[in-house]
């Protein structure tokens, strides 16, 4: 093979491991502002989902224990921001901004002892015959099983908020309280539930990031992952799917910096790092129109634009 | 803010805390909201501490003796008050149009690379020379960098929120392509940081604490904000945009102009929070100068309800913990990570408490 396509199949697989936790955490920040919520906070939930997804695991030596402390841990931290935008009327950008540094307090406390430490945790299953596809068989069916399940999710939340009852009443918070309100719904229990969701599913990025993806636990190992799954759940203009794009479309940015690295292209790779960032800002300044008619209208009083 | 119409009411919850004497919503006075929240996350921060195994009355007094118990203590909570205040008031400046600035760290990051710029490579020798422009490259280089957000706001009416969120990241990586490459200082041992400052870039200290004479540029920032905001037609105008800025259109207010100007001047003083830490205490630049200034600075702001007299109290009881948590670090082992917990949970009693219950729609 030629350099161009060990460099192209190289990104392609170091695309979806990164890829794979944004992207849960942009299913949690979808279903949060589908319910007319934004959560700031996911960062921290993340952190949370990745320190205690690899404690659980490394105490109890089972990584799906580890899985389920992770989305636990996320989910009760985005409770808090629940509970203080939902039921006191909290600001919720400046209650978000807290929580992630809330987040990286307790994390650093609790995992102080397990820093650097190395897991086994969740590691690669092939796909018979899918796996062996030239250049994207090692890339997407050579994952780990949350990878996979990542793969499902995007459609199940896409078919869920669309066609069940759940989706609807869901939907129905996020463009109007009060309309859902009249129609019978509870809309500060939906809002609820849609934050604690969203907080797991950021939780599962989160323990991902630790237990299969990088198999260790750092302090502020997410770098601003949870952050930068605000920026595409509106580039996904609050699409499951599009969503999936995004997320891929982002660890492909970071894959292909390791790559370019890698082969010694003259670029400093502090600025292909800059790429995701900008390229989302970009897609935004672009795409203003789509945005604008694709928001929840619950959001608009936060996301409201010029 | 306004947010979305409050349905239920909250008949239950209103008994539940007459009954225990917490009527810490609309009745009770804001100071004594606040104070009741911040002594409610003292304790629940007792708790953490009886949970760890330690003593919170202990570490109460070891606190107040390394910080306000001391010469060295009040001067370390002076140090850490510089940047937050700067950076609140870059949050409440832009707020006061109605603006959310979530980028001060980032700005921050930018003012401290074009103070560096000027730093190292126009030496001139004369502190009366070289502080004022690093200074003024600060100001510029962290107004600029926060004024593209607007203009992306106005032109295409792209969400400020979000654009000063993600540009955070971006600045930073931006400080590392020079702090890793061009700027690396060559005699140090291949770490990533630039050469030293000429001391005529260095803010002098004072009485031999690390307190520098950075200082007044947040003093002057309070000063000059409140007279603007109290005094001047400027400070009336920018009421009234963040208002109801259509409301203000028709008035004939500028609104486009007034939403440009207030980011470019909280995102200036943001980055004279940077141009103070590069010059006040670090020296160099090098890559995490900052550790969560901005992001605390805003938090700052919202404690204080955006209001640059409280602002004052608000940066002196988080540089308070956070030299509180120091202290504690050193004396006792607790990890600093303690303070990020406590200021988180100020952060949540007092945003939790503080709005008055709106009436059930």
């Amino acid at each position: 093979m030629s350099t161009f396509w060990i460099v192209v199949s190289g990104t392609l697989t170091g695309a979806v491991g990164p890829g794979v936790s944004v992207l849960y955490a942009v299913y949690g920040e979808l279903i949060t502002e589908r319910a007319g919520r934004i959560n700031l906070g996911l960062e921290g939930c993340m952190l949370m989902g990745a320190c205690f997804g690899f404690i659980a695991t490394v105490e109890t030596g089972s990584a799906g224990a580890g899985v389920l402390a992770g989305m636990a841990a996320g989910g009760g931290l985005a409770a808090v921001h629940g509970y203080l935008v939902v039921y006191r009327d909290a600001n919720q950008l400046a209650t978000g901004l807290a929580l992630t540094l809330f987040g990286g307090g307790i994390t650093a406390y609790a995992g102080r002892d397990y820093v650097d430490g190395i897991i086994s945790g969740l590691n690669p299953i092939a796909i018979p015959l899918l796996a062996d596809i030239p250049v994207i068989g090692d890339a997407l069916f050579r994952q780990d099983i949350l990878a996979y399940l990542a793969y499902g999710l995007g459609p199940l939340i896409w078919a869920v908020l669309r066609y069940s009852r759940w989706g609807l009443s869901l939907r129905a918070v996020g463009e109007s309280m009060s309309v859902a309100y009249a129609a019978g719904r509870d809309p500060q229990m939906i809002q609820m539930a849609a934050i604690i969701l969203g907080g797991a599913l950021a939780g599962l990025g989160g323990a991902q990031l630790s237990v299969a993806f990088t198999h260790t636990w750092s302090e502020g190992m997410t770098v601003g992952r949870g952050f930068i799954a605000v920026g595409l759940v509106i580039f996904a203009l609050w699409s499951p799917l599009r969503a999936m794009v995004g997320a891929f479309l982002f660890g492909g940015a970071i894959g292909l910096q390791l790559q370019l690295q890698a082969v010694g292209a003259p670029v400093s790779p502090f600025i292909l790092d800059m790429f995701p960032y900008v390229i989302t800002i970009a897609v935004l300044a672009i795409w203003t129109g789509p945005a604008a008619r694709a928001m929840p209208a619950g959001l608009k009083s936060v996301l409201r634009s010029g | 803010m306004q947010n979305p119409q409050n349905l239920q009411n909250r008949d239950y919850w209103a008994t539940l805390r007459q009954a225990y004497g917490l009527t810490l919503d609309a009745t009770a006075p804001p100071l004594v909201r606040s104070l009741l929240s911040v002594g409610l996350a003292l304790v629940v921060f007792g708790l953490f501490l009886v949970i760890i195994g330690r003593d919170p009355f202990d570490s109460l007094v070891t606190v107040f003796q390394g910080t306000l118990g001391s010469k060295v203590g009040m001067s370390e909570v002076g140090v850490r008050m510089i940047p937050f205040v700067l950076t609140a008031l870059a949050t409440a400046i832009p707020a006061r149009v109605g603006l959310i600035n979530v980028g001060g760290e980032g700005q921050l990051y930018i003012g401290a690379w074009a103070a560096t710029g000027v730093a190292i490579h126009l030496g001139t020798g004369h502190t009366w020379l070289m502080l004022p422009l690093m200074a003024g490259a600060g100001l510029v280089g962290g107004g600029l960098w926060a004024g593209a957000a607007v203009l992306l706001r106005n032109w295409r009416g792209v969400n400020e929120v979000i654009t000063t969120l993600l540009s955070n990241y971006v600045a930073i990586l931006f400080v590392n392509v020079f702090v890793f490459g061009a700027w690396k200082n060559p005699d140090g041992f291949g770490y990533p940081y630039t050469s030293d400052f000429e001391s005529a870039a260095i803010f002098s200290t004072i009485g031999g604490t690390r307190l520098h004479l950075g200082l007044i540029l947040p003093i002057l920032a309070i000063i000059a904000c409140y007279v603007m905001f109290t005094r001047t037609r400027w400070g009336f105008n920018m009421r009234a945009v963040g208002g109801n800025a259509e409301a203000a259109k028709r008035q004939g207010i500028p609104v486009a102009k007034y939403l440009l100007v207030a980011m470019i001047v909280g995102g200036g003083l943001a980055g004279l929070a940077g141009m103070g830490e590069v010059s006040g205490i670090q020296h160099h630049l090098r890559p995490g100068i900052s550790n969560n200034l901005g992001f605390l600075g805003f938090l700052a702001s919202w404690l204080a309800g955006h209001n640059p007299v409280t602002i004052i109290a608000a940066c002196f009881l988080l540089a308070l913990i956070f030299v509180g948590g120091d202290v504690l670090q050193l004396s006792g082992g607790l990890p600093s990570a303690a303070s990020l917990i406590l200021v988180g949970l100020v952060l949540f009693f007092v945003l939790g408490f503080r709005r008055p219950v709106r009436s059930p729609t």
